[in-house]
């Protein structure tokens, strides 16, 4: 019972998604500051959410089942991330019972949720952009784990959150070493392409595929692919948070390094086009790929 | 292995927002072949015109389109004036400044307008709402000397409808040198800028054979290093008399056209400059044409997308008898056809809108076949239609004898 409530209020489904709609506002202000534009009201995205609840749900003639599924498989497992990690950022000592790995996977199912339910909707568009998800995941997967290796190594070999926390705050930061500065870099990039922020926002480009993947969606289920993408916007960078800068995590300075973090990837998305998902493959498996791999190999030697 | 599917850009897509259909084969992302439909926004403008008389014309033709407005109108005007012995003969002094500076004040425009849906396309909104924010100003300067944003309504047959104030004079210059910094930032970020490299260079390329082939025109051409530009070749209002440069590229690919585009800016900036510079405080603007004797007249003018060109016939009534309209567009569009084909999906759509295409230019002629509803002509059959219609014209007006 305790654990359900967690799980569907605090810090789990309730908080965390007023918190990401919270977070995509950011995103939208600052976006539109950049742009000589004024930016729309706080509560924006929730009356957005509240129109598309209101909307019909449209299902193509030949789609599966899992067309309708698949969004909700998404959101309980980026829920499921939400309740775990503000557990442990709350109280690292008691041991939620979950680890890095399973966070780890359950960041990557929103993407695989994705991918199924556009390919289950039978649009060509879709099918393009579900194939291009495909790819991005395969891309920026491999730099990803490297980086989180690097933080597992750093606290000699705990894969246990609380226990990464406990390392930082008795060692400091894994930010402030060469290995950790390196793979933080890396794990910034990956964290835009899991997000589909301005470079890597390939899968739903607008202009070119109409917004691929989500093409079919109406109503409800488009409803909590949005859900999820702004729950992804809340977790994503403070799991990057907790792994890089998990020294000091009272709220006050945890919101302050959020909104930082944030504030970075906006940036990010408004500096830079594009790019092609050939050039995103290549990207990835250069540059983080090399950046991560170098770090692991320093923090084996101890730096 | 893979196997074809289509991938349609329109009839209403977020990549334009005009009525055109695009229909790209792909493998994978791979683009193989494209076919090119048009004709989804045909308004008649030609025949329409036949049927208005000559003062008229201009109002409807700028029409044509929002961003050349005053393209259109221009090449009208030296088509009709040709007829009458020349623009640079009958057209007041200070009338041709005037004419000139609102031209090249549409360029500007223009090319910005370009620059920031080029943004939009590969998905740097910044550039986007950076570049329209810049245009605005350029619009405000027209709503100073014409009272309009767009469709200024400023050519009339014989001059111009409005003066440049001289009082307006110095906030317009004001305006153009407040305008340069924000060309330089723009120059700055599309060529120094790695990722817009990445994703331009080298991409739809148009080779200069290739460009002569498809007979592109405008900055499409000269982006592929043909030398050709209506200003220098076959000079109206005051080009001829002003230090201006045409802009040449070699590589032919979209960043060069981009550059072309960037580059111009400064031209036609200097342009405007020279023009408010030597342009007579006083002095008339209007030649006050009464009758159009017989005879045919062309006008080509060199749009922001390429050369406009407008034929005249007129049998000595107060209305032309046939007005046919070559937009650049319709001539640039049609390159997509080597250009877009070969790279990917998300090339493909920056490729398309390099050329800049414009479809309420292109779209000239559509047969809709009452019964099913579908178009029923090909190209040849246009091309007889528009042969009958000449042989019509030789023996005479709607039944009036030459």
């Amino acid at each position: 019972m305790k654990y359900i409530l967690y799980y569907l209020i605090f810090p789990g489904f309730l908080f965390s998604s007023i918190v990401g709609l919270l977070a995509c506002w950011v995103d939208r202000k600052v976006t539109a500051r950049l742009q000589w534009r004024v930016g729309p009201p706080w509560h924006q995205n929730f009356t957005d959410l509240v129109k598309l609840l209101g909307k019909e749900v449209i299902v193509p003639e030949s789609a599966k089942l899992t067309f309708l599924l698949s969004p909700y498989l998404g959101l309980i497992s980026v829920v499921l991330v939400c309740t775990g990690l503000g557990r442990i950022i709350i109280l690292p000592l008691d041991s939620f019972g979950v680890d890095l790995i399973v966070f780890f996977y359950l960041l990557t199912v929103p993407a695989i949720a994705l991918i199924i339910g556009a390919s289950a909707s039978r649009n060509p568009l879709a099918s393009v952009g579900a194939s291009r998800e495909a790819k991005l995941i395969l891309a920026y997967e491999l730099p990803f784990i490297l980086a989180i290796i690097v933080v597992v190594i750093k606290s000699r070999g705990a894969i246990q959150i609380g226990q990464i926390i406990q390392y930082q705050m008795i060692f400091g930061s894994n930010l402030f070493s060469i290995s950790g500065f390196l793979s933080f870099i890396a794990a910034i990039f990956c964290i835009q392409a899991k997000l589909g922020t301005g470079l890597f926002d390939i899968a739903e480009a607008d202009q070119e595929i109409m917004c691929g993947t989500l093409i079919e969606y109406s109503g409800l289920p488009l409803a909590i692919f949005k859900l999820t993408k702004a729950l992804m916007l809340y977790i994503v960078p403070l799991f990057i948070i907790v792994l890089f800068l998990g020294r000091d995590l009272s709220p006050v300075f945890l919101t302050a390094k959020y909104l930082m973090l944030l504030v970075i990837i906006i940036l990010f998305k408004n500096t830079n086009p594009r790019l092609r998902i050939d050039q995103a493959l290549r990207f990835f498996w250069r540059i983080p790929t090399l950046l991560a791999g170098a770090a692991v190999v320093l923090a084996i030697c101890g730096l | 292995m893979s196997h074809k599917i289509i991938v349609p850009i329109g009839p209403y897509h977020p990549l334009q927002d005009e009525p055109e259909f695009f229909q790209l084969y792909v493998e994978g992302e791979k683009v193989v072949d494209i076919d090119i439909i048009i004709g989804y926004n045909h308004r008649g403008i030609e025949k329409l015109s036949e049927s208005k008389h000559f003062d008229q014309v201009p109002f409807l033709v700028e029409r044509i389109c929002g961003i050349c407005s005053s393209s259109h109108p221009y090449a009208y005007c030296l088509a009709v004036e040709n007829i009458l012995g020349g623009e640079i003969n009958i057209v007041p002094e200070k009338a041709l400044y005037i004419r000139t500076i609102i031209d090249e004040l549409q360029r500007i425009h223009s090319h910005l307008l370009w620059l920031g849906l080029a943004g939009h396309f590969i998905g740097y909104n910044t550039v986007w709402m950076w570049a329209w924010k810049y245009r605005e100003p350029v619009l405000d300067m027209f709503e100073m000397v014409t009272g309009n944003r767009n469709n200024y309504a400023m050519f009339k047959i014989g001059g111009v409808r409005r003066d440049i104030k001289d009082e307006d004079i110095p906030l317009l210059r004001k305006m153009l040198d407040e305008l340069l910094p924000a060309v330089d930032l723009f120059r700055g970020a599309v060529m120094d800028d790695p990722v817009i490299k990445m994703r331009l260079k080298d991409v739809g390329t148009l080779t200069y054979q290739q460009a002569v082939d498809w007979c592109v025109v405008g900055p499409t051409a000269r982006a592929s290093g043909v030398n050709i530009d209506i200003r220098r070749d076959d000079p109206y209002g005051v080009t001829e008399r002003l230090d201006w440069n045409v802009i040449l590229e070699k590589d032919g690919d979209i960043f060069s056209k981009t550059i072309v585009r960037i580059l111009e800016l400064y031209e036609s900036i200097s342009i405007i400059r020279q023009s408010l510079d030597k342009m007579p405080k006083s002095g008339v603007i209007d030649a006050e044409v009464k009758d159009i004797p017989e005879g045919e007249g062309i006008g080509r003018v060199e749009a922001p997308r390429g050369e406009c060109f407008h034929y005249i016939k007129s049998d000595g009534t107060n209305q032309p008898v046939r007005h046919k309209v070559r937009s650049p567009s319709f001539m640039n569009v049609a390159s997509d056809k080597v250009s877009a084909v070969g790279g990917t999906i998300s090339d493909a759509t920056i490729t398309l809108a390099a050329v800049d295409p414009c479809y309420c230019c292109t779209e000239r002629v559509a047969v809709i076949n009452k019964i099913n509803n579908r178009k029923v002509m090909n190209g040849w059959d246009l091309v007889k239609l528009s042969q009958e219609k000449t042989l019509k014209l030789k023996e005479g007006y709607h039944g009036r004898p030459k």
